[in-house]
């Protein structure tokens, strides 16, 4: 197991290295450059051709990349070209924001996933069954900045109950979170209820009821553990890829995260910050997937024997 | 009532009420299963026996539902309870095991917890009396090294140990009935004998009666007292087994002894009943069985046959029956 995880690490240092080789090539072959975005375009050519230099872009391409690889392993992702201060300290300061948002919204899709979705399951095919269903529908297809201004306009213009954008308190999260996690919720509650309905229907099912135990000892005890497995992978990847910025939420609610990080890094050229915040999802994505097959192989002994 | 018998089932009907209309998978089976004593149900599939055995543990899947009879253990009516008494009485009272022990065991739990399981819902224990009363029952049904076994998950024992677990876990609070449905249908035919072999143990040991549920003559032969062959949902044929493969009376059931017999003289040409099981939606008028009879008449066709007195506790639904 432990040697497993090991070798899952270093496969993923590879990949990390590669996604990072991918983004130093194609930030390097889009039109436009950056120095002339930061300097505006009527700039002095000299001062061009320096500060070209002292960012070190004169230099040939592996070069660039190698300084910047050895960099990054030692956690030094560059300066960014529009802020002057350096990539790590910007996305340390961004991190704990979108954390907290990624979270809050992960309880929220989850708890309201999985409860619905095991009561859609138990009750299928009456009418609970299906208004869930059509709520999660709602959700699986509801673009997040539809429903994120729909709840500003509800409970922050209208009821006044939160503030419109920005987050000075706890308060301030109550609006993104559900915004992002409405949509993770929807996924979440179908994928519950069509595990369970067909574990439902599992011999060992009728094993259990056989032996004399009760529907809810029967659903708790062997039908929810072997159901949960798919949904927990799906759990991980959400959670991942909430971490690793959710790019509208963060702009609709002013929210100082990575996805905003990432559209300023777009928008203003700014090719160290747009290298690292990438980087970071990537990392996040992979170890989001690690930790679910891990998850996995604890929670299902026949993918323990497989190590 | 009679003290003997350990299930009485009556006029058990049970149907499923599909879009096309009600589906009689059980229709009017009556029988005893006397206590001690190990009861066949025999026929094809698709002839209900199995259904019989889902009713009699109230373990049927919608749409099914019974729609009469009583089912009576040592003289209590269970057709009528739900599902927090039945809940009482599985496990505890009728026990069952299944035909698939490779999907009838929940892949990420232990066996030993499993098997646990059953006796903590009927018994207020403490876990480590459990465990040791468990480990005591993996050893009765023949599991060496109990104690290695209880951790294993299903997927890392073989299809016998799986089966030899489940009875372990229908055993544990010493049931005064055991369902056996297919029990063997899954083995090979060594593990087959060694598991019919463990039953009728169980059976002179702890004195538990037995249902035993088979499309196979030969496992009804070689375990059983007293068999009902079924039919398209009824009982078409009842008898002691001796008299039975003595005597064979209904064409159904001879037309079922003929074709092992021609297997097992390697006749050329194995010796089959002609047609398929009716459809249970669209059964004959009369007799269920007259379209593939060699000796159905013209009553046969419209009215249809009761079962009636062949031989000393021999009955069968026909009435051409040799006797």
């Amino acid at each position: 197991m432990l040697l497993n995880i090991g070798k899952r690490i270093l496969q993923a240092l590879v990949v990390l290295i590669g996604v990072a080789l991918l983004i130093f090539i194609m930030l390097r072959i889009v039109p436009g450059n950056a120095i002339i975005t930061m300097m505006g375009e009527h700039a002095n050519p000299e001062a061009i051709e320096r500060m070209t230099a002292e960012l070190g872009l004169d230099k040939p391409f592996y070069v660039q990349f190698y300084t910047y690889i050895t960099g990054a392993l030692r956690g030094d992702f560059g300066t960014s070209y529009s802020l002057h201060v350096s990539v790590s300290s910007l996305i340390a300061q961004a991190f704990p924001n979108t954390v907290c948002l990624a979270l809050s919204a992960a309880v929220v899709a989850w708890l309201i996933g999985i409860v619905c979705g095991i009561i859609a399951a138990i009750k299928e095919n009456s009418l609970l069954d299906r208004l869930f269903m059509g709520f999660s529908l709602f959700g699986v297809s509801m673009p997040v900045f539809m429903v994120a201004m729909v709840l500003q306009y509800f409970f922050a213009y209208k009821l006044g109950w939160f503030d419109i954008s920005g987050v000075s308190d706890w308060r301030g999260f109550v609006l993104p979170a559900i915004a992002l996690g409405w949509n993770s919720a929807g996924s979440i509650a179908r994928l519950t209820r069509s595990t369970l309905v067909e574990v439902l229907q599992e011999d060992y099912i009728d094993t259990a009821r056989a032996k004399g135990r009760r529907r809810m000892g029967v659903i708790l005890f062997h039908a929810l553990r072997n159901s949960m497995l798919p949904v927990i992978t799906m759990m991980a990847v959400q959670l991942s890829s909430l971490l690793s910025g959710a790019v509208i939420c963060e702009t609709i609610f002013s929210i100082n995260g990575i996805g905003r990080l990432a559209v300023d890094a777009i928008s203003g050229r700014d090719i160290p910050l747009l290298q690292g915040t990438i980087l970071l999802s990537t990392a996040l994505v992979i170890l989001g997937n690690l930790v679910a097959d891990c998850l996995y192989s604890v929670l299902d002994p026949r993918v323990r024997k497989g190590d | 009532m009679d003290e003997a018998i350990t299930l009485s089932v009556r006029d058990l009907s049970t149907s499923f009420f599909s879009e096309k209309g009600e589906v009689k998978a059980v229709d009017h089976v009556s029988f005893d299963v006397p206590h001690g004593s190990i009861v066949g149900l025999v026929g094809e599939s698709g002839c209900g026996k199995s259904m019989t055995a889902r009713s009699i543990m109230k373990l049927l899947k919608y749409p099914g539902k019974i729609v009469g009879g009583e089912i009576l253990l040592e003289g209590r009516d269970l057709a009528p309870l739900g599902e927090g008494d039945m809940s009482l009485i599985r496990g505890e009272e009728i026990a069952m095991i299944f035909q698939e022990p490779m999907t009838s065991l929940n892949p990420v739990v232990p066996v030993g917890k499993q098997v646990q399981e059953a006796i903590l819902q009927h018994r207020k224990i403490s876990r480590e009396e459990a465990k040791k009363k468990v480990l005591h029952m993996l050893e009765i049904v023949g599991i060496s090294e109990p104690e290695k076994r209880y951790r294993c998950y299903p997927h890392e024992l073989s299809g016998g140990l799986r089966q030899r677990v489940m009875i372990a876990m229908a055993m544990i609070c010493r049931p005064k009935l055991l369902i056996a449905d297919e029990p063997t249908t899954a083995l090979d035919v060594t593990v087959e004998a060694q598991i019919l072999e463990l039953l009728r143990e169980l059976r002179d040991t702890i004195g538990t009666s037995i249902i035993l549920i088979s499309h196979n003559l030969g496992v009804i032969a070689q375990l059983c007292d007293y068999v009902y062959v079924m039919y398209a949902g009824q009982v078409v044929e009842q008898a002691p087994v001796l008299e039975l493969f003595d005597n064979p009376s209904h064409p159904y059931t001879r037309g079922l002894m003929d074709s092992v017999r021609s297997l097992r003289r390697g006749d050329e040409k194995l010796s089959t009943i002609p047609g398929a099981v009716p459809n249970l939606l669209r059964l004959p008028q009369g007799c269920r069985f007259a379209p593939r009879c060699p000796m159905a008449g013209e009553d046969c066709r419209r009215c249809p046959p009761e079962l009636s007195r062949v031989g000393e506790g021999h009955l069968a639904r026909c009435p051409y029956a040799r006797r």
